[in-house]
């Protein structure tokens, strides 16, 4: 096989240098095409001198944080505030309240465990824009409309972490568990001390998704929110008009606000969330 | 509930006999609900509880302060004669083939010219997959501004450069919903390029060379062991893009609104258009309904098509 496989290195060498330029105007072009939009709408929202109406900057003329003021004063500070408060609140109880469910059916053989996963699985087909307008009603009654734990709870249940967890921790050996059991430790003992710990990457996994999840809600504050004093980023940013004086700059910049966190996190975790990309989505 | 409570103090006795006295064990049957419940909860609350309220109020036609009329089928009698519901099952109907097609097309192309290990190689995909994770909201504001209709837009000064346009983009009946398109293809194929590169690297090397060996080209070398060896990936791909593509809303609403004269409404700004305007939470609910019900039968004819196919 290796003297046979040699040929093809070879093969190779011969175009390379025709090859390389080719692949190089690729890159350069996916580079365009992917990474120059995002771009300009960092160059329009700091440009100085506002763009004309319809015009978007390649390189912002003087730079400047004008429209970045404007729209913080027309919203954007308590849309920005409260979006953080929905994602701590949403984040935090999805993850809790996802592991210690994943807990059970990962390490429990009971009955009724399948026809649960079922169910949650089953969740995968009811979001937001399925059921956005009975969910809207029932927080009515609830008396949920217009407030946090309007806008938190219906984010906490989310199948995709329950499944990724779940997935990961039937991979814990059993032996860990029974070391610790044979000690005398209950199942909260074992849930923190030994399962939690070594679930901690695919924990991560769960955080970036969920981060972007909840940052990513729109239909649902669309229908919840009803005062100033509730509004979220994203309706924000949805909600300040291009004006002929500024042009786009000062939505674009709460867009930049916007986009902003996702990047960071997905850059700052990015191996944990190509990880979960895939377990979540090759096993269906 | 009576009947329950007088077996309750037959049956205990009779189960602390049977595990001769390990009281441990009984409360251990309960343990794994316990680690449920909280989740179990939020789904009863905000996911099955809605889908049947919905389905439960599509029965009625709903009236604010005047108390819900029972009005039977014909929410979807009405749902499946109404020609603006049907326009936008078209619409939501072609926009999911073609992002989906378009999405898979632009990431497998990307995954091939991209599945070097190099290191330049990696830091140009992880740069190029920043619109993947950019909330929809964002994505869907800037080509708002890019895609200006008059020649001074960006992507119009850009095509006049070239000789093309200007072209009226998003303003345009005949044109809003291709442009549409396009937003979610850039924004999509990305992801779609993850998961296709994550199978390419599956492939064994050495198929390849076996297959230069027998004198098969690029173009066979791709058609014989590549994409074959991609069909599962593929698949779910498919499956995961057309349960997206059903449930648009984001980026149609905020682009363009469900317009030009209609021409972008999806099934699920239709709703909310019908909810917010049409103050009919009956109708709006019998349409979420039959959603839910074309996804789930969706879904599981999908995974019947899929265990067949591995059973065979």
């Amino acid at each position: 096989m290796t003297a046979l496989g040699l040929r093809a290195p070879r093969w190779l060498v011969a175009r390379r240098g025709g090859r390389l330029a080719v692949r190089l105007a690729l890159y350069a072009l996916v580079a365009l095409i992917f990474l120059l939009p995002l771009w300009s709408m960092v160059a329009t929202a700091f440009s100085a001198d506002p763009p004309k109406l319809g015009e978007v900057m390649l390189l912002p003329r003087g730079i400047s944080g004008t429209n970045m003021s404007t729209a913080w004063r027309l919203g954007m500070a308590q849309g920005l505030v409260n979006s953080l408060i929905i994602e701590a609140g949403g984040l935090t109880l999805q993850i809790a309240v996802s592991t210690f469910a994943a807990y059970a059916l990962a390490r429990k053989r009971f009955r009724g465990a399948g026809i649960v996963m079922l169910a949650i699985l089953a969740t995968m087909m009811m979001p937001e824009e399925v059921i956005g307008i009975p969910l809207y009603l029932v927080l009515g009654r609830m008396n949920l409309l217009d407030t946090y734990p309007g806008l938190i709870l219906p984010v906490v249940g989310w199948a995709l972490p329950v499944y990724v967890l779940t997935g990961f921790m039937k991979r814990i050996p059993l032996e860990l568990e029974e070391a610790a059991r044979v000690d005398g430790a209950g199942d909260l003992r074992i849930f923190f001390h030994v399962i939690l710990p070594l679930a901690l990457p695919a924990l991560g996994t769960c955080a970036v998704f969920g981060f972007l999840m909840i940052w990513d809600q729109y239909l649902l504050p669309l229908l919840i929110v009803q005062s100033p004093r509730m509004t979220t980023l994203t309706l924000v940013v949805t909600g300040l008009q291009a004006s002929q004086e500024q042009g786009e700059g000062v939505r674009l910049a709460a867009a930049v606000v916007l986009m902003v966190p996702s990047i960071l996190i997905y850059l700052g975790l990015q191996r944990l969330f190509e990880r979960g990309l895939l377990s979540g989505s090759l096993k269906g | 509930m009576a009947v329950a409570r007088t077996t309750v103090p037959v049956a205990l006795p009779a189960q602390r006999d049977r595990n001769g006295g390990t009281r441990r064990r009984r409360p251990g049957r309960l343990v794994p609900w316990l680690f449920l419940a909280p989740a179990l909860t939020f789904f009863a609350l905000f996911k099955f509880w809605p889908s049947i309220e919905g389905l439960y109020l599509s029965l009625f036609h709903v009236r604010p302060y005047l108390g819900d009329q029972w009005v039977g089928l014909a929410n979807f009698t009405r749902a499946f004669e109404d020609p603006d519901l049907r326009a936008a099952v078209g619409h939501t109907a072609l926009d999911a083939a073609v992002q989906v097609a378009g999405s898979m097309l632009v990431g497998f192309l990307l995954a091939l010219l991209l599945e070097a290990p190099a290191r330049h190689v990696r830091i140009l995909r992880t740069a190029i997959f920043l619109p993947a994770v950019t909330a929809m909201v964002a994505v869907a504001e800037l080509w708002g501004a890019l895609l200006f209709p008059g020649q001074y837009g960006a992507v119009n000064s850009l095509l006049g450069h070239l000789g093309v346009g200007p072209l009226p983009f998003l303003s345009s009946p005949d044109s809003a919903l291709w442009t549409v398109m396009l937003v979610q293809i850039w924004k999509h194929a990305p992801y779609d390029m993850v998961i296709f590169i994550a199978g390419l690297v599956g492939i064994d090397r050495q198929l390849y060379e076996a297959a230069s060996i027998d004198g098969a080209n690029a173009w066979q070398r791709l058609r014989a062991v590549t994409l074959p060896a991609l069909r599962p990936i593929t698949t779910i791909v498919l499956i995961l893009g057309m349960i997206r593509g059903l449930r648009v809303f984001t980026e149609i609403y905020v682009l363009t609104h469900g317009g030009p004269a209609g021409a972008t409404e999806s099934v699920v700004t239709y709703t909310y258009r019908t909810t917010v305007t049409g103050n009919d939470a009956g109708y709006s609910a019998a349409i979420s309904t039959l959603l839910l019900a074309t996804t789930i039968l969706l879904t599981v004819l999908t995974l019947w098509w899929r265990n067949r196919r591995e059973a065979d």
